[in-house]
């Protein structure tokens, strides 16, 4: 059973080697979108080091809701879903391995940078551990409620837009807790509250999110 | 009695810009949601009317190569 | 709520041919009474509730105000329960309701929303607060318009029974988590200069008038649902036997009229 689970998953890791350049544009637009804010809002040291959890974080939400619609496009198109719905390996198994494979080529890179982005925004030294933690708990719960959003607007026209309009409004609980576990942090009250709850909901959406996906990949495809 | 008079009740004491601003949007839309539905009503039962017409009359809709009336998931 | 296919006549009221004249039949009673209702709330709430001692005159936009956020809610969770029926029991009519409750819904969260700012505008000060409860009322309507985006994109009826299903219920498990996200989010950030915690004292006649407004605005929705989802039957259903003897007796009332 767990063969099928680590064949789907090397396979879509695979696939995302090959495919290599979606994964830098993922990275380059959570650069470009943080890049951004200096500019809108001024260069002073102080304000950015204010805002600097909540815009990493929000730019964090919006580089996963980016390649969210490739997530299950390709397959889609080539037939390979309906195989796997097919198939008699558990459907719950191999969508938690997609789902997975697709955080580490799209969420996991957005961790790894947004240090050297908050070094840009002079977020202060100790805020770091915090920061790479609220986003390793929080960024796989964003994928993780996405791969339904995709799952139901797969095929549409327009579905881009669609699937925005579906998860942006899911993934402010997320937002809430992973930019305020920083900002905790910062402001010396500690940020383990934060953090365990942003815990408790990556156990809850890891429970709840592939069953809803699989029921929404059925009644997308049939 | 709460108002002395008709001009103190429009004025809702001084609030009355958002006294009857909400008043009025809220009727206003509820008025606009019955027109909307009743409209909705009107088309589709044309629609399938005409639709029917397009296809015959046996009520399965096969044969006349018109399987759908058309625009027709709509909500108001 | 008492919904007119539940009770000992359930399975009989969840075929569509059943439940179209019946709905067509309860429709008006319920406007009616809707009428009646939101008549003697106006009257409670604008000549029997008195002034309030803090807030003055403004205070009676919370007679549509507190209703409308009532229903935006309650619609929501009749939404996800009918989407819920629709999945477990596979009746295409309870997809339907849920997809007809959706705009009302959406138009109370637009009506709370509206009024709460024209409410918060002489009272805070500003239309706008980051308030919980008004944050959260702004989801909610995102929610509905989701809901109604994705089950409008979808052409094959089937699949968009389903897929705006899965997403109501998606959304329901959410909204107690978004509710108290931003409630949290809310304590944190929010200056001690405004006090929304405190809730007014409310003489009895203010609570009557609230109340009785929200009776009519459930009555309101009843009536406007059941209007709403006569037509989507009808589209549905249109092979049918009944669907066509139907359409020949408004082409004939239609006939007649002209």
């Amino acid at each position: 059973m767990l063969s099928a689970f680590f064949a789907v998953l090397r396979r879509d890791l695979l696939l995302a080697w090959r495919g290599r350049a979606d994964v830098l544009v993922t990275l380059a637009f959570f650069v470009i979108v943080v890049c951004l804010f200096p500019f809108g809002v001024g260069a002073e040291a102080n304000l950015l080091r204010t805002i600097a959890p909540g815009v990493l974080w929000v730019a964090a939400l919006l580089a996963s809701l980016l390649s969210l619609h490739r997530l299950f496009a390709q397959d889609h198109a080539d037939g390979t879903l309906e195989q796997l719905l097919l198939s008699s390996e558990p459907a719950v198994l191999w969508v938690t391995a997609k789902v997975l494979a697709f955080w580490l080529t799209t969420g996991l890179p957005v961790v790894v940078v947004a240090p050297v982005l908050g070094m840009l925004l002079d977020l202060e030294q100790g805020a770091y551990p915090v920061l790479v933690i609220s986003l390793v708990l929080g960024t796989p719960i964003l994928a993780l409620l996405g791969a339904v959003g995709a799952a139901l607007t797969l095929g549409l026209r327009g579905g881009g837009m669609l699937l925005a309009l579906l998860v942006l409004p899911l993934f402010v609980p997320v937002l809430i807790f992973g930019a305020g576990a920083v900002e905790a942090e910062l402001s010396g009250t500690g940020a383990t509250a934060h953090l365990l709850l942003l815990g408790g909901g990556l156990a809850g959406a890891l429970a709840l999110a592939p069953w809803a996906c699989m029921a929404a990949l059925r009644v997308s495809t049939e | 009695m709460q108002w002395e008079s008709w001009s103190a009740f429009w004025n809702m004491g001084g609030a009355g810009f958002f006294v009857w601003g909400s008043y009025g949007l809220t009727f206003a839309l509820v008025a606009l949601e019955l027109v909307l539905v009743f409209q909705r009503r009107k088309d589709t039962v044309n629609r399938l009317l005409r639709w029917r017409k397009a296809v015959g009359r046996n009520g399965s809709g096969v044969g006349a190569g018109k399987e759908s009336p058309g625009e027709s998931r709509a909500i108001p | 709520m008492s919904r007119p296919d539940r009770g000992p006549s359930i399975l009989r009221f969840a075929a569509p041919q059943n439940f179209y004249p019946l709905a067509g039949r309860l429709a008006p009673w319920f406007a009616g009474a809707a009428a009646l209702l939101t008549l003697a709330g106006l009257w409670l709430s604008f000549f029997v509730a008195p002034t309030d001692a803090t807030q003055g005159e403004v205070y009676r936009v919370i007679f549509i105000h507190v209703p409308a956020a009532w229903m935006s809610m309650f619609v929501y969770l009749v939404m996800a329960f009918w989407s819920a029926v629709g999945l477990v029991m596979n009746t295409r009519l309870s997809f339907l309701m849920s997809q007809a409750l959706a705009p009302t819904g959406a138009m109370f969260c637009v009506v709370a929303l509206w009024t709460g700012a024209l409410w918060g505008k002489p009272t805070w000060g500003t239309y706008w607060v980051w308030d919980a409860r008004l944050t959260s009322q702004a989801l909610l309507l995102f929610l509905y318009l989701g809901f109604i985006a994705l089950t409008r994109a979808i052409e094959d009826p089937r699949r968009a029974d389903r897929a705006g299903a899965i997403i109501a219920l998606v959304g329901a498990v959410n909204v107690p988590v978004i509710y108290f996200s931003v409630k949290w989010w809310n304590t944190l950030h929010q200056g001690a200069s405004v006090s929304l915690t405190k809730a007014p004292s409310m003489a009895t006649t203010m609570l009557a008038g609230m109340l009785v407004m929200a009776v009519a605005a459930w009555a309101y929705t009843l009536a406007v649902v059941l209007w709403r989802v006569r037509p989507m039957i009808l589209e549905r259903e249109r092979h049918t036997e009944w669907v066509g003897a139907e359409l020949m007796r408004e082409a004939l009332r239609q006939g007649g009229r002209a």
